[in-house]
């Protein structure tokens, strides 16, 4: 186990029911997996959320840089085929 | 109704034992508010003392109905002396530190659990409702205790040290756990309450797979500490209790 005061942070997933993806929820320290899931269940899910908890070390989510925003994110606007705008959408479907 | 076939007297007594063990454990793990190793810990310690806090509720309340003489849950565990509480030994003695409050965790929570396992079974339908909620509860303490002993007893020299002497410290206090007593063997005459004696192996086959993984030994039985049930305590509980009960002796009734 690691010293005291260098736990390593870990980030949570819930799933709130059967059919549903896990979200993220939040994030906790832990030395190690089995605690991490157990301090989620004391943290996250006390009023009865969820049926099943991730937890996932944060140093091993790669994330994308903020900088390249634009080239990620911004919507191919000349691009009109990629976006679905030319359908009829029935009154009573529920997006 | 259960209290036509035995004393009642027995019955309100029976509850006053496992309502103190939950009270008293309770307020113990709520003395580490704020002060557990770590932020996460904190609130998991939390969660147990409001878990044992919830059963202490229904427990005293019902020794209050069945006794019918006005004391509810507060009048029970605000208004007594410590002489008049019946918890065991173990749940009344201090954190002293880390190890001590997990190995006092793992002792009672795996009583606790092979307690209510067969308490669900219960001719008292009281006693049974309380147990098969709790069951759940005292599941995951001992999970809980558990997962802590294995880490602190197979981590490093100084946790293992510290576990060593936990479980010396607190293991004389375990035989009161499972000693009989005329109540309670007049109640499992009547299917109502647990045999202590029966819990025993159960417990002692978890503890020993726990402490194996943890790679700690057992201390050698140099007799047991007992006296909690018939209201003679550690010196401990008295000053617990003043603290405990404080507020509600100095103002009475006093809400917000």
């Amino acid at each position: 186990m690691k010293e005291r005061g260098s736990w390593p942070l870990w980030e949570v997933f819930l799933r709130g029911r059967r059919g549903l993806a896990h979200q993220h929820v939040g994030s906790l320290h832990a030395p190690d997996w089995e605690l991490a899931v157990q301090n989620a269940r004391d943290l996250y899910t006390r009023r009865g959320e969820g049926v099943s908890i991730w937890v996932v070390e944060s140093a091993v989510i790669h994330a994308s840089d903020p900088d390249d925003g634009g080239p990620l994110f911004d919507p191919p606007a000349d691009k009109v085929y990629r976006h679905p705008t030319f359908y009829e959408v029935p009154e009573d479907l529920k997006l | 109704m259960s209290t036509d076939v035995v004393a009642a007297s027995d019955l309100q007594v029976y509850a006053l034992y496992l309502g103190d063990d939950c009270l008293i454990l309770s307020h113990r793990l709520a003395e580490l508010a704020a002060h557990a190793p770590e932020f996460e810990e904190d609130v998991a310690l939390s969660n147990l003392a409001l878990d044992l806090l919830g059963q202490a509720r229904a427990l005293l309340t019902y020794a209050g109905v069945v006794e019918a003489a006005g004391r509810d849950e507060d009048a029970l565990a605000y208004g007594r002396d410590d002489r008049e509480f019946h918890n065991l030994l173990l749940v009344e003695q201090p954190n002293f530190d880390f190890a001590h409050t997990i190995v006092r965790q793992l002792f009672f929570a795996s009583y606790q659990l092979a307690l209510y396992r067969r308490l669900e079974h219960s001719q008292d339908l009281t006693l049974a409702a309380v147990a098969a909620k709790g069951a759940k509860e005292a599941s995951y303490h001992r999970d809980h205790a558990r997962l802590w002993t294995v880490r602190l007893g197979d981590g490093t020299k100084e946790s293992h040290s510290r576990m060593e002497a936990a479980v010396g410290f607190l293991w004389p206090f375990t035989g009161e756990l499972f000693q009989p007593d005329p109540i309670t063997q007049r109640l499992v005459a009547a299917g109502i309450a647990a045999d202590p004696a029966a819990l025993e192996p159960v417990w002692r086959a978890q503890i020993d797979q726990t402490f194996a993984e943890a790679g700690l030994g057992h201390p050698v039985e140099l007799g047991i500490r007992q006296g909690g049930r018939s209201g003679l305590h550690s010196e401990h509980l008295g000053h617990l209790l003043s603290e405990m009960q404080h507020l509600h002796r100095s103002h009475p009734n006093a809400s917000w």
